[in-house]
C-alpha cells in the first residue's frame, strides 16, 4: 500500500512552506521522509543538496524537527530539555549555554526555564519543543502540525514566534497543517495534499485567485480534492503535472 | 536550493560537527547518564521504593539463611556470599522493565525526536541502556552501605569498586537491552510488564545469585551457564568479597552480550518508531 505517491515540491531558502491536507493525507509520511526517519521506496528527497536516504547524519545536522505528538520530557526542566538536544547535536561545550539561553529567549521561556516541563501549559510545551529544535540553529525547521490542539491565543503566539525566527535567522520552515487559517496566515506557499498526492502548489493568494474572486483556501482545497478526474483538463495544473515525475526536491 | 539568495546569517550556518563513531557512542552514553541523574534529582521517590526489595533480601532472607549454614560458600558467611548477588538482582529488577519507559517515550513523540538527531540507532540504544544503569548503580550503593552496616567483609581496594561499577553498568545495560528488545517485539506497555515479570524470577533463580552453581541440578547448571546474570554475580563476588572467580571471562561474556543486545535492539528500533 502506498501512503504517499507522486509528491514533488521545492522549497526556497527562507520560505515558510506548508503541506495542507486533512488527516491521513500523507503529510506526516512526507515529513518522515524529509527528516530521514523513513526511506522512500521510490524517488528521492534532497535537503541543501544532501540526499536524505544517503547522507542521513549530515541531513539531520541541518534540521530541527518537531513531531506532532508531545515530544518534550516532563521529567526534566525546560533548560534541561534543551541541554539534552544541545548534547545530542554535538554542540561544542563553550557554545551550549549561550545557544540554550538564546533559544529559550526567542520562544519566551526564559522565566520558566528552571521549572519541570510537566508543569508547562500546552502552548508553553509547544514553544519548548520549538526551542529544542532551534538549539542546533538548523537551516531547516520541520514542524508537523505545530499548533494542533492549541487554543487560538497559543496558536497565534506560535505563528508569531515562527515568523520572528524566520525574520531573525532566515530559517527555512516546512510545516504540515490541516488548519486552513494557519496555511493562509503563516505560509508563503502551500501544497495541497489529499490521499497521498500533492494537488496544487502556490501562495495562498495565488491559489485563491486561480479559482475565482472571493474563493477561500478551503474552496481551493475542495476544488482539488473533490474533482480528481477533471484536474487533468485544466491548464492551471499543467505545471504541477510536469514536476510530478521529477525527483522530490527540497533545498 | 538555488535561485534565491536569502542565505541565513553566518551564525546560523554553524552546522554541528561530524565525529567518529566511538566519539558519538561515548558522548551519547554520557548524555543519557546525565539525563538519568537529572531525573533522579527531580524525583527521588523511585529510589526509595526500589531500595525496599534488596533491603528485604539482605535483612530477612540473608540473615535467616546465614543461620542455617547449609549452603557451602567457601568458608564465608552466607550474607557475604549473597550481598553481590543482591546487587546484581536489584540491577536486574530495575533494568528488565526499562522497555516500559521506551514504549511510553514512543507513545509520546520523544523517541521520534531523538531518532531524528544525528545519533545512529546503535548509539541511541547504547546511550539509553547504559544511561538506565545509573539507577542500578544507586541501588548497588544502597546494598553496599547496608552490607557494610551488617558487617559483610567487603574489599578495601578502590580498583575493585571501579571494576564493580563496570560490571554493573554492563549487566544492567544488557538487561535494559533485553527489555528494549521485548518492547520492540510486543510494542505494548502491558506486555512488556507481563513478560518482564515472567522472566525475572527464572533469570534470578537460574543464576548463582543465591547459591553456588555446583549445588544445582544439571539442567539448571546449563541454564546458569548461558545466563548473563551468573557472570555478573561471579564478577561482583570476586571483586567485592574476594572469592575466586573469573573476572576476565565474566567481563568478556557481559561485553559480548551487550554487543548482541545493541545489535538486536537497534535493529528493532525502527519498528518502535513507527
Amino acid at each position: 500500500m502506498k501512503a504517499v505517491d507522486d509528491v514533488s515540491f521545492e522549497v526556497a531558502p527562507g520560505e515558510i512552506f506548508g503541506l495542507l491536507g486533512p488527516n491521513g493525507a500523507g503529510k506526516t509520511t512526507t515529513i518522515r521522509v524529509l527528516v530521514t526517519l523513513l526511506s522512500p521506496d521510490a524517488g528521492s528527497a534532497r535537503i541543501f543538496d544532501l540526499d536524505v536516504s544517503r547522507e542521513v547524519m549530515a541531513v539531520r545536522r541541518q534540521i530541527g524537527y518537531v513531531p506532532q505528538q508531545l515530544s518534550a520530557d516532563g521529567g526534566l526542566t525546560g533548560w534541561e530539555n534543551l541541554m539534552l538536544y544541545a548534547r545530542l547535536y554535538d554542540l561544542p561545550r563553550v557554545d551550549r549555554r549561550e545557544r540554550i539561553d538564546a533559544a529559550l529567549r526567542l520562544m519566551g521561556l526564559a522565566d520558566a526555564q528552571d521549572r519541570l516541563a510537566s508543569t508547562y501549559s500546552g502552548g508553553m510545551i509547544r514553544r519548548l519543543e520549538l526551542a529544542q529544535a532551534l538549539v542546533n540553529r538548523p537551516r531547516l525547521l520541520v514542524l508537523d502540525e505545530p499548533t494542533i490542539g492549541l487554543d487560538p491565543v497559543a496558536r497565534g503566539d506560535v505563528w508569531d514566534r515562527v515568523e520572528a525566527l524566520r525574520a531573525e535567522a532566515g530559517t527555512t520552515v516546512v510545516l504540515t497543517t490541516h488548519y486552513m487559517e494557519e496555511a493562509d496566515q503563516l505560509c508563503d506557499r502551500v501544497g495541497l495534499m489529499h490521499e497521498g498526492r500533492l494537488g496544487a502548489i502556490g501562495s495562498p493568494d495565488e491559489l485563491k485567485e486561480r479559482l475565482g474572486p472571493d474563493a477561500t483556501l478551503e474552496d481551493v482545497f475542495r476544488h482539488h480534492a473533490g474533482a480528481g478526474a477533471r484536474l487533468n483538463e485544466q491548464g492551471s495544473l499543467r505545471d504541477v503535472r510536469s514536476v510530478r515525475r521529477t525527483a522530490r526536491r527540497l533545498g | 536550493m538555488s535561485g534565491q539568495s536569502a542565505a541565513p546569517p553566518a551564525a546560523w550556518v554553524s552546522a554541528s560537527p561530524a565525529h567518529r563513531w566511538w566519539w558519538v557512542l561515548g558522548s551519547r552514553i554520557v548524555t543519557f547518564c546525565w539525563v538519568e541523574v537529572a531525573k533522579i534529582r527531580h524525583d527521588r521517590t523511585e529510589l526509595y521504593t526500589r531500595a525496599i526489595q534488596p533491603v528485604l533480601w539482605l535483612l530477612i532472607f540473608g540473615e535467616t539463611f546465614s543461620r542455617l549454614r547449609v549452603i557451602p560458600t567457601g568458608g564465608r558467611p552466607y550474607l557475604d556470599f549473597m550481598a553481590p548477588g543482591v546487587i546484581a538482582q536489584s540491577a536486574l529488577f530495575v533494568s528488565i522493565f526499562y522497555g516500559i519507559q521506551i514504549i511510553w517515550e514512543r507513545d509520546a513523540g520523544i523517541l521520534t525526536k531523538l531518532m531524528a538527531t544525528p545519533t545512529p540507532a546503535a548509539a541511541l540504544i547504547a546511550g539509553k541502556a547504559f544511561g538506565a544503569s545509573v539507577r542500578s548503580l544507586v541501588q548497588a550503593l544502597v546494598v553496599l552501605v547496608l552490607s557494610l552496616l551488617l558487617g559483610v567483609g567487603l574489599s578495601r581496594n578502590p580498583l575493585d569498586y571501579l571494576g564493580a561499577v563496570l560490571v554493573i553498568v554492563l549487566g544492567a545495560g544488557f538487561f535494559s537491552m533485553l527489555s528494549l528488545t521485548i518492547a520492540g517485539i510486543v510494542l505494548s506497555r502491558e506486555r512488556v510488564m507481563g513478560i518482564g515479570q515472567a522472566i525475572t524470577m527464572p533469570l534470578f533463580f537460574a543464576s548463582n545469585a543465591l547459591y553456588p552453581v555446583h549445588l544445582m541440578p544439571g539442567w539448571l547448571q546449563v541454564l546458569s551457564a548461558v545466563n548473563p546474570l551468573s557472570y555478573e554475580v561471579d564478577a561482583l563476588r570476586a571483586l567485592l568479597i574476594g572469592t575466586p572467580g573469573n573476572v576476565g571471562v565474566d567481563l568478556l561474556v557481559l561485553t559480548v552480550a551487550c554487543l548482541a543486545g545493541i545489535a538486536v535492539s537497534s535493529a528493532l528500533l525502527p519498528r518502535l518508531a513507527k
